[in-house]
Parts: C-alpha cells; structure tokens; sequence
C-alpha cells in the first residue's frame, strides 16, 4: 500500500505569486503531493479564517503565497499576508500545535523555483509533523 | 466602547475539554469592532479548536454562532435553542454578555472567552487606550475634556503628582502625564485659569466603590400595563 500523498494549500495572489506557480508549473516538474492552490486577489485578503479552516478539513500544512514585500501589487497586501500568517502561527502555539504548518512567502513573477521549493519546504514540515490528527507519513 | 482581549486558547481548551457539546457565541457590538469577538473571530476559534481537538482524537462538538448584542436579553433569546442545546456555552463577548446568557439560564453553564479591559478609544488600527472608568461623576468640562481619573495612574484631581517628570508618567515611562495633557488643552483653550481652581475630594460613592450601580430612567420603564400587553414578565 502506497503512504497518503501530504496535503497542502496554498493560497497565491494573482499577481506575482501565481505568476511564479504558473512559471514553474512550465516546467513540467512534478510533485509527489497534493497541493490545492486557491487564487486570491491580493494575500491582504486571506484571513486567518481560511488557513485554519483550510487545517481544520484536512490540510496537513498550508501556506500563502504574495508578491515581494516592496515590490506588491497593492502596495501593502503582502505585508498584511505575513501579519495574518503570523497570528495563525500566534493561534497554534498557544495551543500546542506546530505552528510551521503555516508559512508565508513572496516570490517576483520570474522566480520560477519559488514554487517547488515552498512545496519541497512544506513536505518536509508534514513529514516531520505528520498529519494535524494522526500517525507520521 | 468596550475593550476585550481573547484569553489565552490554551485557557479557553482547558475550560472546555470535559464537555461534549460546546456552542461559542459571538457579538456584532464592541467586541467585534476591537477584533476580540465578532463573526472572524468566533470562526478563528471554532477552527483552532476542532484543529486541537483533532490533534488530541478528542470527540468535541463545536458550534458558533453571533449574536448583534450579547448584553441584551432580546437577542440572546434568538439563539435560545443552540445555547440549551449545548453543555457549555462559550460566551466571546465582553463579561457582559457572558453574564446575560448567565442570568437568563441560570442551569447552563455560561465560560468567559474574552477578558474585559477597558473602556477604550481606538488610538490607531490595532491600538485602544483607556480614557473613562466610569466613575459616575464626569468633571472633563473642567480638565480641557481631558479626565484625569482614567488618565492619571494616580487619578490625581489637582494637578501632577511628584513623580511626574519631563511630561511622562512615573508609572509608565511610556505613557504621557494626564496633568501636562489636561494643562496643554486648557492653555490652547485658553482657559489656563482652571487649572489654579481646587477641586474638591470626589464622592466616590457614584463610582464602582458605592456597590453595584443601576442607573434608571423612570419614563423609559415599562408600566405593569405596558409589560403584560408585551408580554414581558
């Protein structure tokens, strides 16, 4: 029998972030995990509300994608990304849990070894972790 | 308006780990404006503790819903049927609220989510500060509208304590003097003057220190008529 394939989502602006998924998706470079990527406007508009929801039904790690901090489409989303990120992670320590299951990274739209990177990150993260209720994949 | 802060989540899981059936309960009012406890924050949480619960194989049911204002008893009755239908009813609204649902269902047991701060004013996005205690007797018509009893570490009523140094609080050396403020307002008002006048000890008696408070406008009650024709009791 073959292990669970890790679960991961990733919630990438439409701008930079998922220009630079796209970009490496080019590639043709496949992943041994399944990685749900949600399209957002701008990383301002994700809220912790949906990175942990996106835990509670069966992420085993989650992360946010935005463009380069001085260099964001609208000005300040990214920054607000990284706040929201880091009130999740704020969330889960105090309650015990591992809070590297949530990250946040910027990428230009050119960088296309961004993308498999984070999600080379992340793997390790649910490997390390396993996943949120159950045995280590 | 009313400043709360989420108590610590593990508090909260501790508080709510022996019930089955947990129903946390938001309100649109204060809370919600000081980002402690509106619909987000009742979601965040209902999330984080399913995600904890399923890190610990705990079998939990939580449920949350809001209310518009959790301090008054016409929309708490709204959700009577989730909030009996639970065995602990997480309150995320200012102690207040908490107590309302508490009063109502005296036999159900009604958890604080939040702690109560202050009565605050927004400084900027993300910060209150306290600027009343309610103390029952309001002089800031005296104080260049500035009041030196929530202000002041002190609530010194004439003038600066000595501890007062180079426009700072002794107490906290990041907070400005109430008096230097009160004194700038009232020169820029040109009402230096008042600053000279004593004012006399305060009765305190108005304040939280005379007991219990209740204030009442007798035309606004309910007439014994009036109550049995609305059906209140």
């Amino acid at each position: 029998m073959t292990e669970p394939r890790p679960k991961i989502v990733g919630f990438c602006c439409e701008r930079h972030g998922m220009d630079a998924v796209v970009l490496a998706a080019r590639s043709g470079k496949q992943f041994e995990v399944s990685v749900r990527l949600v399209q957002v406007p701008c990383t301002g508009r994700v809220d912790g509300m949906h990175i942990l929801r996106s835990l509670e039904e069966g992420a085993d790690a989650v992360f946010v994608l935005g463009c380069l901090e001085k260099n964001c489409y609208y000005d300040t989303g990214s920054i607000e990304g990284r706040k929201r990120v880091g009130y999740v992670k704020q969330m889960l320590s105090e309650l015990g849990l591992e809070k590297e299951r949530v990250e946040m990274f910027n990428a230009a739209s050119s960088n296309s070894w961004v993308f498999p990177e984070i999600v080379a990150k992340m793997v390790e993260v649910v490997r390390k972790f396993g996943p949120v209720g159950g045995e280590k994949r | 308006m009313i400043v709360a802060k989420r108590k610590p989540l593990n508090e909260i899981a501790e508080m709510l780990a022996p019930y089955k059936k947990v129903t946390i309960i938001g309100c649109r009012s204060c809370v919600a404006i000081c980002l402690a406890g509106g619909e987000k924050e009742v979601k965040m949480l209902v999330s984080a503790l399913k995600i904890k619960n399923k890190r610990d194989g705990r079998k939990q049911q939580i449920e949350g819903t809001v209310v518009e204002r959790q301090c008054e008893k016409e929309w708490v009755q709204e959700i009577e049927d989730e909030i009996l239908d639970s065995d602990v009813t997480l309150s995320m609204a200012c102690s207040l609220g908490a107590q309302t649902i508490g009063d109502m269902y005296p036999k159900h047991l009604t958890f604080p989510g939040l702690n109560t701060g202050i009565f605050g004013v927004p400084e900027e996005q993300g910060v209150w500060s306290e600027n009343c205690v309610g103390c029952g007797n309001c002089i800031i018509h005296t104080t260049g509208g500035i009041c030196p009893i929530a202000r002041c570490a002190k609530s010194m009523l004439n003038g600066p304590c000595g501890g007062s140094a180079n426009r700072k609080c002794e107490v906290n050396l990041e907070v400005d003097c109430a008096w230097s403020a009160i004194y700038d307002r009232l020169k820029l008002q040109n009402r230096l003057d008042l600053i000279e006048s004593v004012t006399p000890a305060k009765d305190w008696s108005a304040s939280h220190s005379g007991g219990r408070r209740v204030i009442v406008r007798e035309d606004a009650k309910l007439t014994q008529h009036q109550k049995k024709g609305k059906g209140v009791t």
